[in-house]
């Protein structure tokens, strides 16, 4: 007898037609608005980082897979494409292709492989990656390049801070928000189309909610995490902001600038890392909402979503514990 | 047990930091450089030595009930005499090491030998497994300051190659815990 060719498994046998490589590629599709806006404001250069990210993880992964691991190929499932894309999309356009090759082996080798891979890797690979590249390189990790509109001219162009990193050493000065946001040479309609210093990816919001909305459509992600993160943001700032217009910044500048948008739509909602229920996936987004406003008004840092993230990825594990859906038939004990 | 696989058993099959994953403190919190890990590994490697001798001597002497406070009373003595000699001949290597060479004295590697071994076995024996258990502590300490230092600083032993900061988060807390996991796994191959 050979091998049993038959395997009934158990019930339920429900077919849909969703899969990895789909919902994976979904993921890109949804990445590309904010893809193009990042060439339109840096360049070649965006792409640039992007092919050597997407490159360095897809090798990376072929390779431990190949040589450490002696098991099932599982690169075109499109996983690693996906972790390579959020990585680049986290870095400045500028970065030194080597620091990138280090983030991908980072993410995709500390972050992914050595949990066993795909499904089993408690923090969000991509995140790993730039958390480790942002202590270790902290100098190329924040210079970032100024926009320049469709320059593809490939020149060493100039740099400059991001406007959360302008206003947190501002406000440390004791200047007033007011003064600070009117010598901001963008605006807030800038820094929702994308016209502002920072990571590759993060610049335009309105990109970035586009993205969402196919994956809303597609049914990749749902509403919870991103609202609930983007909400607690807003109504602590908003808090802040009440209590005194001149200390603090005001919500609508917390949720435009930096990583806010990328984080709550593309990197928190990572189906593996993220909560399982309805209700604990809100306790995680109001968690990452949080500490991401703790540490960009209180931190040492101007920006605190990647870290928000991995912190709320390291508790997923306990609100998926607490936090189970009613059984169908259960009883409630009194 | 003969005496070459008593002494040879703390280096890799009985490794206190990759198998037995004892001294987890200064193993983490010196091993910044090589040379670091080196001077922390001998310091600990001498208290091993003595107290394991000086333990096995007076085994007999020592009631039941007292013996834990007694085996601390016996390392500590050690470790001032380490303590005091270090500041006095290579007082670079002190100050950098600071804090972690008065602990020694609550290592759990010290504590664990005494309790483990010394308590139990001839002197010739316990002086022999308190020298491969501190060389295997010391080889440790020494790889894993020699790969954070290398990573982080691009240098070794002091001896830097690429004049340029490294990758910094492996001087930093981090980069310990990273180095030392890639390390133990690195260790479970080579025991398997």
């Amino acid at each position: 007898m050979g091998q049993n060719r038959l395997i009934v498994s158990l019930s339920p046998h429900d077919h849909a037609k969703d899969s990895v490589s789909k919902i994976m590629y979904g993921v890109v599709i949804a990445m590309i608005p904010a893809l193009l806006v990042s060439v339109y404001f840096f360049g070649l250069d965006a792409i640039r980082v992007n092919l050597i990210a997407i490159a360095a993880c897809i090798f990376f992964e072929w390779i431990i897979q190949k040589l450490l691991l002696k098991g099932e190929l599982t690169i075109t499932d499109g996983s690693a494409i996906v972790t390579g894309m959020l990585l680049a999309f986290n870095v400045p356009s500028n970065l030194p292709w080597w620091i990138i090759v280090i983030g991908a082996l980072v993410s995709i080798g500390i972050g992914k492989m050595s949990f066993g891979g795909l499904g089993n890797n408690p923090f969000n690979p991509a995140l790993v990656g730039r958390v480790f590249l942002l202590i270790s390189f902290p100098v190329q990790m924040t210079s970032w390049p100024k926009v320049q509109v469709l320059n593809f001219a490939m020149t060493d162009a100039q740099t400059g801070a991001t406007p959360l990193a302008i206003v947190k050493e501002g406000l440390k000065n004791g200047e007033s928000f007011s003064s600070i946001i009117n010598n901001l040479p963008t605006s807030y309609s800038d820094m929702f189309f994308g016209q502002m210093g920072g990571s590759l990816g993060e610049i335009s919001a309105i990109a970035l909610i586009i993205g969402g909305l196919y994956m809303l459509y597609r049914k990749i992600i749902t509403w919870h995490i991103p609202v609930s993160i983007i909400a607690t943001v807003a109504i602590f700032t908003g808090i802040l902001y009440g209590i005194n217009p001149d200390k603090y910044a005001d919500p609508l500048f917390h949720l435009l600038t930096g990583g806010l948008m990328l984080g709550a739509i593309f990197m928190a909602t990572d189906m593996v890392t993220s909560p399982m229920t309805a209700k604990g996936m809100i306790i995680y987004g109001v968690g990452i909402g949080i500490i991401t406003v703790l540490i960009r008004v209180w931190g040492a840092y101007p920006e605190g979503v990647s870290f928000a993230i991995l912190i709320m990825n390291a508790f997923t594990p306990l609100i998926n514990y607490y936090v189970k859906p009613k059984r169908f038939g259960e009883i409630v004990k009194k | 047990m003969n005496n070459w696989k008593n002494f040879t058993k703390g280096f890799i099959k009985e490794n206190p930091v990759f198998v037995l994953v004892l001294g987890m403190c200064p193993t983490l919190g010196v091993t910044t450089s090589a040379i670091n890990g080196l001077g922390m590994g001998l310091a600990t490697t001498f208290v091993l030595f003595g107290s394991n001798v000086v333990i096995s001597l007076v085994k007999n002497f020592i009631p039941d009930k007292v013996r834990i406070p007694s085996f601390i009373v016996i390392i500590a003595s050690f470790v001032t005499i380490i303590d005091l000699s270090m500041s006095a001949y290579v007082p670079d290597l002190y100050k950098s090491l600071g804090l972690f060479i008065p602990l020694i004295v609550v290592n759990c590697i010290v504590l664990g030998r005494a309790e483990a071994f010394a308590s139990k076995n001839t002197i010739i024996s316990s002086a022999i497994d308190g020298l491969g258990m501190g060389l295997g502590f010391s080889f440790a300490l020494t790889l894993l300051g020699a790969l954070r230092e290398l990573l982080g600083a691009y240098s070794l032993f002091g001896h830097k190659f690429i004049n340029t900061d490294g990758i910094l988060v492996f001087v930093l807390a981090p980069g310990a815990f990273l180095g030392l996991a890639y390390l133990i796994a690195i260790m479970k191959r080579i025991n398997k």
